[in-house]
């Protein structure tokens, strides 16, 4: 063991405060030895005990009839019929991805589908919602090089399609890039795997890659504000290694399909020390481990080196006794390293070794329900009101043109390209649509899913942002004409110790709440990515919603491509004209401000039932939700998706490219426009035939017309010329 | 026709090479791990899987070509039996000296997936013969080191021989491969390596089907 004591500059390197450590010794009953400390360290740190955020989180609804497992495993897990279950998560790796790009978005990747496959999923589909700083800023290039290369570095090795996500760029995350990644998964309802070690005497396994001094203190580090210090941070990024990964994802897979396993739970951030706690705080049991027998790629590590590791592509199991052979046979076979580490105990303790020595034993729920829980203080913004005023008589195409050309809206095919999204031969649709959709192996069921949220909105009114957001997710699967079933979330804030930012969390989590309920969308999964600051400087709150929905016959699918020439162009829902916060105003009059577009929560359930309806009935094989840009922008992005232009009605500015919500525009074979107006009246949904598909540009009646080419270009051109090609 | 698909660790394409197979042929093919010694006797088929094989932290398909299967395979090729190398398999094979010339970094430095414009150049051979020539097809790539490069002396002498199977379409080129090169025969017309997957555009669904008539043509030719 290291020969440092522990002092309370010790303590504060750790990261406690004094009432934290006061606790720690009430509840061990002594001082903490070192490697103790860094223990309670890792575990009470907001990114592992969410400290801040628990008591909010409780409010968001978790359950429905087709959950079957929500929020406290790896991911969540929901019903979609015929013995199958979808099994999903999102994750930040924001701060590792800032100091090393590559490193930390391929870890982020490979740690999210770590989540997914120890519940015993093959993860089938990645989505990764970024966030950069203003493109001009001098990092941004750098950071959005390397993220991507990275993703797709370690997707492209596991084998797992990258089908969708988002690229925004704002000024407020220049020092603080998000990096959220989300992996979706497929099981068997009943061989679902859990972390709940369960019973004493059983072994305790420890697969996959050796252990390092990599990532130690990572968890900490997600748990602090960023200064000009942090890139000296580095080291504490981990290294991953997709290869030894896609190794344990197929052997975790081989074992599962045995029933040699009690628990099982991957050793992501705080390592060891998190996954042996967790699991024997779930199981109602204690664990005993003794770090000789762990696999070391380093020598002389210490104790406490060991328990804080975050080494990738570990893995820690409970297996029946006597089932041990069996299952080092399997690791055997992939070459991975298997070693039997420990048992569980009925001690309720975790007690570790390591030369024959204890050098840690603690009660597990002190590093678990006894984790301290704030009610930080928090105060409420009153969120912005009204319209920037803008200049009415400005020409609509410039405009048009200028906004596809945004970084914000531009196409993302960059990056996408970059990430093998058709590996497995179920990639339905690909990225550039609303949701990606990606079928459901051997069978003619098919997942929707997309990431979104619009900061924008959330930074002028948290609490309606974070509803627009649930709303947006809640939306894209229904253009797609999917039922939406459940939601992941990552909620990506600033310093939870200051009340403004507080306030934002609170809201945040009440819009998201509101949303969810009103829309039977639940949460099943997430996480909290805190302190997303730079020299005191928060980013946009940041609630990224990762939706899953169900198409249960993948040939009634809608994709947002114009098909046909001559089909009517139908805009459902209702249009007030609301410019606040818009990507017009950002982009075109360079003014964020006034108030975001408010949701009303039961028209967009009312509209969004009534357009899946026309898809499930095969009525509407073309949609696509209207969000960032307003009608406009969607009209054009269908018209080059399909590569089929279209004549539509003009309008005031507010009308082209205000972004009221709860839209969408269907285009359906003209002669059977009046059958989908009477139904959408009949339905009491706000419907409006606005235009005709057919030719090669886009024209908007007594406003001027476009080229189709001209618009690609403007689309397509931004991003790879600001990459340098 | 009796197909094997070889299963390195990190082959990542080899179900999606199966259910191809499977659907077109009627035969499940058979799955051979990468430490086992031996293809089955009765394969007539044996198709090296896109992936990553051990990782490829070296030069793609550098230690593959070193395993234990690959022996066999080798041998299987001398015998005259039918090789498909799709992507990384395209990589081993070249690696494996079983086809010339190698596949470096491709020149804009980045992974690269997209569906891409091809011409069938050759169909006198037993993977095409189901297309016709010069005809147009588009299968998606999905690799980070597809650009084909040989000596001069080697390209004219695939071109003269009619060994170029595949051409990256005029203006397609996505990986800088000298003169367009997307697949090649060897000299005895038993194995193909290409970059581009024809198991991704086997089923409508997913993009195309202009796949499925390689696996015809090597029906049609096996019986």
């Amino acid at each position: 063991m290291r020969a440092t004591k522990v002092t309370p500059e010790v303590v504060k390197e750790h990261g406690l405060n004094d009432e934290e450590y006061s606790k720690i010794k009430s509840l061990l009953g002594r001082e903490p030895n070192l490697v103790e400390l860094g223990v309670f360290s890792v575990m009470w740190s907001e990114h592992c005990s969410y400290k801040s955020t628990r008591f909010h989180l409780r409010k968001l609804p978790t359950k429905a009839p087709w959950v079957l497992q929500g929020p406290g495993e790896n991911a969540g897990v929901v019903d979609i019929g015929d013995g199958d279950a979808v099994v999903f998560k999102m994750e930040s790796h924001n701060h590792p991805s800032f100091i090393e790009p590559y490193q930390g978005a391929a870890t982020g990747v490979g740690g999210i589908m770590r989540d997914v496959f120890t519940m015993g999923a093959r993860p089938v589909a990645m989505l990764d919602s970024l966030r950069f700083g203003e493109p001009g800023h001098p990092k941004s290039r750098h950071l959005v090089s390397g993220v991507v290369s990275g993703i797709g570095g370690y997707g492209n090795c596991m084998g797992v399609p990258t089908v969708g996500g988002e690229v925004n760029f704002h000024r407020s995350y220049n020092g603080n890039i998000l990096v959220n990644a989300m992996c979706v998964g497929l099981a068997k309802t009943g061989k679902i795997f859990k972390s709940a070690a369960k019973g004493a005497g059983n072994p305790v396994v420890y697969v996959g890659s050796k252990t390092g001094r990599d990532g130690i203190h990572g968890a900490t580090m997600a748990s602090a504000e960023f200064n000009e210090d942090s890139e000296e941070k580095r080291p504490t990024v981990q290294v991953g290694d997709p290869f030894t990964e896609k190794l344990l994802l197929e052997a975790c897979l081989e074992l599962m399909a045995t029933d040699a396993i009690i628990a099982i739970q991957d050793m992501g951030a705080a390592g060891l020390t998190s996954s042996s706690s967790e699991m024997a705080d779930k199981g109602g049991a204690g664990i005993e481990i003794d770090l000789d027998k762990v696999p070391q790629r380093e020598t002389a590590m210490t104790a406490y080196d060991m328990m804080l590791s975050e080494s990738q592509e570990r893995m820690l199991a409970v297996l029946k006794p006597g089932r041990e052979a069996e299952a080092e046979r399997i690791f055997r076979k992939w070459e991975l390293d298997f070693a039997v580490i420990g048992v569980t105990t009925d001690t309720h303790r975790l007690i570790v070794k390591h030369k024959g020595e204890v050098v840690a034993d603690m009660p597990v729920r002190s590093l678990s329900d006894a984790a301290p829980v704030y009610e930080r203080p928090f105060a409420r913004r009153a969120p912005k009101t009204g319209t920037p005023s803008y200049d009415a008589t400005r020409p609509v195409t410039p405009s048009l043109l200028k906004l596809l050309a945004s970084p914000d809206l531009c196409s993302k095919r960059w990056v996408w390209e970059q990430y093998d999204n058709t590996v497995m031969g179920d990639t339905v649709q690909r990225p550039g649509g609303d949701a990606a959709v990606v079928r459901v192996h051997g069978s003619r069921k098919a997942l929707a899913v997309t990431t979104d949220v619009t900061p924008r909105y959330c930074r002028a009114d948290p609490y309606e942002g974070a509803k627009q957001a649930v709303a947006e997710a809640w939306r894209n699967i229904t253009a797609a004409g999917a039922r939406p079933l459940a939601v992941t979330d990552c909620l990506n804030y600033g310093n939870p110790e200051k009340p403004e930012i507080m306030g934002e969390i609170v809201a945040g989590i009440e819009g998201l709440g509101e949303a969810c309920r009103a829309l039977d969308f639940p949460i099943v999964s997430g996480n909290c990515s805190l302190y997303n600051e730079t020299q005191g400087e928060g980013i946009l709150p940041t609630p990224t919603i990762g939706g899953v929905g169900l198409l249960t016959d993948v040939d009634r699918m809608a994709s947002i491509a114009f098909k046909r020439e001559g089909d009517a162009i139908i805009l459902i829902g209702e249009t007030k004209g609301h410019l606040g916060q818009s990507a017009y105003l950002a982009v075109v009059e360079g003014k964020e401000d006034g108030a975001c577009p408010p949701v009303d929560l039961a028209a967009e359930k009312k509209n969004g039932d009534f357009v899946r309806g026309l898809i499930e009935a095969g009525r509407v094989d073309t949609a696509h939700d209207v969000s960032d840009g307003g009608l406009l922008v969607a009209v054009a992005e269908m018209a080059m998706a399909g590569n089929i232009g279209a004549a539509i009605a003009g309008g005031d500015i507010a009308r082209l490219f205000g972004e009221d919500q709860g839209r969408y525009l269907v285009a359906v074979p003209g002669g059977r426009a009046g059958e989908i107006l009477a139904a959408a009246k009949t339905a009491g949904v706000a419907a409006a035939l606005i235009g005709t598909t057919g030719g090669d540009k886009l024209a908007v009646k007594d406003q001027g017309d476009v080229a189709l080419a001209k618009l690609k270009s403007a689309h397509e051109d931004w991003l790879p010329g600001y990459m340098g090609g | 026709m009796k197909s094997a698909v070889v299963v390195f660790p990190a082959s990542n394409c080899d179900r999606d090479a199966a259910v191809a197979l499977e659907q077109i042929t009627g035969n499940k093919p058979a799955m051979v791990w990468h430490a086992d010694s031996e293809i089955p006797k009765d394969t007539d088929l044996i198709v090296l899987p896109g992936g990553f094989s051990y990782g490829d932290y070296l030069r793609c398909g550098a230690m593959a070509r070193l395993s234990r299967v690959m022996q066999d395979v080798i041998k299987k090729a001398q015998e005259g039996r039918l090789i498909l190398g799709i992507c990384n398999g395209f990589q081993v094979l070249t690696e494996s000296g079983l086809l010339p010339g190698a596949l470096m970094r491709n020149a804009a430095l980045k992974f690269v997936c997209k569906p891409v414009g091809l011409t069938v150049t050759e169909t006198q051979n037993v993977f095409t013969r189901r297309y016709d020539a010069g005809q147009r097809v588009v299968f998606p790539v999905a690799h980070g080191e597809g650009n084909y490069v040989a000596d001069a002396e080697t390209l004219d002498r695939l071109e003269g021989e009619g060994r170029v199977v595949f051409r990256y379409a005029p203006g397609e080129n996505p990986n800088g491969s000298a003169r367009d090169i997307a697949g090649i025969l060897n000299e005895k017309r038993n194995v193909l390596g290409l970059m581009p997957h024809p198991e991704r555009v086997c089923d409508p669904l997913l993009g195309g089907t202009d796949g499925r008539a390689m696996f015809e043509s090597l029906i049609e030719a096996v019986g």
